[in-house]
């Protein structure tokens, strides 16, 4: 898929500055446009080009965009990331989805010096062990996202939990997250089950095990099609009542709560963007997603405008080439949709509020209640030895 | 954790539930292996068909008009797959055979894709069978035993016509020996044809019964098809009463494994699957004795 689409984005500054003088960004994109998370890739692509189109007659350069398709499949990836690093070469790269394919492309993107805004994958480790100088992360990560809950679960007098995860890393470090605060603040997990990822077809085993396991609440992370299928059959089962559903916010996604419908009401949630954050900033975003595509903006999409965004304020801050470009992406700061973003250094990884919701009924389709906005803080080190900042 | 009674009851109901689901899927795939010799592995694409078709009728004429027209429109799809492909691929061999059915899984979920987006569809539960109702002491969703019901009804309907019809004396006639079948002055053929496109159609059904209860998404297909076919080579390749064994096996191995021993849960199910075919490598109930 060799579909280069030239972004006439520079046209507005186009005319404030002698087109000589001008500066073009190659992007390359790297996002799954086909395999299971093709409408997350769509959400991160549409959200980043508002992103361009609203910011990016700010800056002094053009951006022109490569758009290539992972798949969803490491290897594939790692091609199309050399193809974009040696043959396209990219100034700067943004995308990935997957933990999976990030892992794969990592060590190329670090040898070749190309800065990486990853746009979604949320591996602890990616900037943990694995940091790299040329890789920020301006989605999220799966201990962050979870991780205020356990306090504030605690403190709405819940004190037995049972969890429930598909079996795999990002399971495992949501889970995680939760269970190291929600015990630090003197709550007790009853009951832990991982279920075989997307293997699992029947979720009433284990619900049937975390209903007489004595908890006062279940806490779960799941993502589309199991998300779906866990939400409507846990409320199929009557459990919502006496055992009531909390989780990690991608449980109950604006992507596909329509899906899930009335079997999400009253589920709540933490996670680091809801579309009904009250703001102008957001207010903003969701207009310019909505005019572009008809639809409500979920948490990817706000990655991939964000993603743009930090690009575009890197470009402003005077970054032209992959190695300025790096240096300026750690140090963006900005008011985004989802509040105050900043990077931290340390890690590379972002630092923002979270939000606690409730999915509840709106007018003729589902809806986020935003119930508290949790402080920002930086993830632990986590084993990060982030090699000397690059130099301008 | 101590568990009482009405735990394990609504276990083995959740078990008889999922076996319930698988059957509807084998019994298509495994009936037309054993008539035809033919292995169809895009049959889970025609389960995903059926969510997709019945997803779309439901948001138009309510959920029945899904389940009882999704089974029809697959069924049509089979017709369409039947005469434009599979009819000449009859005497090509089990590898080119299997290598066009795969082929035809991509084909069919990149068709979904097109036709339906990418964005997961749900079905809701019809309002007759929403709820849960009080049985051996439990509270058990009626959706639930819906399709156990269903299960149930299938298996007796597909009982009687094959073991008391001439219809069905006929595709066993077929399943023993279709040479000496044809000679006897049975049309083989037409039969293989009806053989085909019922299969097609319970794998639509499936697809409509399963929907409310999973999520409609482009590779469901291919989530239940290695489910499917462990269940058909456990039960044994062609019969009614392997497809009904081999369900059940694997929705209580698995349910069951899921409760006791969840570290093994995932790998349950394939040890047993070598086992069976270490052991008898027929299955345990072959359609030929």
């Amino acid at each position: 898929m060799k579909r280069a689409i030239l972004a006439a984005l520079g046209l507005a500054t186009g005319l404030a500055v002698p087109a000589s003088a001008e500066e073009e960004i190659k992007v390359g994109l790297l996002l799954p446009f086909s395999g299971v998370y093709a409408a997350l890739g769509n959400d991160i692509e549409a959200g980043f080009t508002t992103a361009l189109e609203q910011f990016g007659a700010d800056a002094p350069a053009t951006f022109e965009i490569v758009r290539e398709d992972t798949e969803v499949k490491p290897p594939v990836a790692l091609g199309k990331a050399k193809k974009l690093i040696l043959q396209d070469k990219v100034d700067v790269m943004a995308g990935i989805v997957s933990s999976g394919v990030l892992g794969a492309v990592r060590d190329m993107v670090h040898g070749a010096g190309v800065p990486l805004i990853v746009a979604n994958a949320g591996n602890d480790d990616a900037t943990g062990t694995a940091c790299s100088p040329y890789i920020t992360r301006m989605s999220f990560s799966n201990g962050q996202v979870n991780r205020p809950m356990g306090q504030w679960m605690y403190d709405q007098g819940i004190r037995k939990v049972y969890t429930l995860a598909p079996d795999y890393a990002a399971g495992r470090q949501m889970i995680d997250g939760f269970v190291q605060t929600f015990t630090a603040a003197g709550g007790e997990i009853v009951g832990q089950d991982f279920t075989p990822f997307q293997k699992t077809q029947d979720f009433g085993p284990y619900m049937a095990q975390a209903k007489s396991s004595g908890a006062e609440a279940v806490f779960v992370f799941y993502a589309g099609g199991e998300a779906i299928s866990f939400v409507k059959q846990y409320d199929s089962f009557g459990l919502k009542a006496e055992l009531p559903l909390y989780g990690s916010g991608f449980l109950t996604s604006p992507l596909y709560v329509n899906a899930q419908g009335p079997a999400a009401e009253g589920v709540i949630t933490a996670l680091h963007y809801v579309p009904t954050i009250d703001s102008p900033a957001n207010a903003k975003f969701v207009a310019a997603f909505q005019a572009k595509t008809g639809r409500i903006p979920s948490e990817f999409a706000v990655h991939g405008y964000d993603a743009g965004r930090a690009l575009v304020e890197a470009v402003k801050a005077g970054a032209t080439d992959r190695e300025s470009l790096a240096n300026a992406l750690r140090q963006v700061r900005f008011d985004g949709p989802r509040g105050a973003l900043s990077i931290d250094p340390a890690t590379n990884n972002i630092v923002q509020p979270i939000y606690v919701y409730e999915t509840v009924a709106g007018e003729g389709s589902l809806t986020q209640k935003v119930l508290a906005q949790l402080p920002a803080e930086a993830d632990p080190v986590n084993g990060c030895e982030m090699a000397a900042p690059v130099s301008n | 954790m101590s568990h009482d009674l009405g735990f394990w009851t609504l276990q083995a109901l959740n078990a008889l539930q999922l076996s319930m689901l698988l059957f509807l899927l084998s019994i298509g795939l495994t009936v037309i292996f054993g008539l035809m010799h033919f292995v169809n592995l895009a049959h889970g694409s025609l389960y995903a068909l059926g969510a997709y078709v019945a997803a779309s009728l439901a948001a138009v004429g309510g959920y029945w008009a899904g389940f009882f027209l999704a089974p029809v429109a697959v069924a049509g799809v089979g017709i369409v797959l039947y005469s434009g492909l599979i009819r000449r691929m009859r005497k090509s061999g089990p590898m080119a055979q299997v290598l066009v059915t795969f082929g035809l899984i991509f084909a069919l979920l990149d068709l979904t894709r097109i036709v339906w987006g990418d964005l997961a569809l749900a079905i809701e539960v019809p309002a007759l069978l929403d709820g849960r109702v009080a049985l051996l002491g439990v509270e058990y969703p009626t959706y639930r035993l819906f399709v156990i019901a269903l299960g149930a009804a299938i298996f007796a309907g597909l009982a009687f016509v094959l073991g008391r019809t001439q219809i069905g004396a006929m595709i066993r006639a077929g399943v023993d020996n279709d040479a000496m079948a044809a000679c006897l002055g049975i049309n083989v053929e037409r039969l293989f044809f009806i053989v085909f496109c019922v299969g097609c159609a319970l794998a639509g059904l499936a697809g409509a019964v399963a929907a409310p209860l999973l999520s409609v998404t482009p590779d469901m297909g291919l989530q239940i098809l290695i489910p499917t076919l462990i269940v058909i080579v456990i039960g044994g390749l062609g019969s009614l009463r392997g497809a009904v064994a081999g369900s059940l096996i694997f929705g209580f191995v698995q349910t069951f494994g899921a409760v006791l021993a969840p570290q093994l849960a995932s790998v349950l199910i394939y040890a047993l699957l070598a086992a069976v075919l270490v052991i008898k490598p027929v299955g345990l109930f072959p359609a030929k004795g």
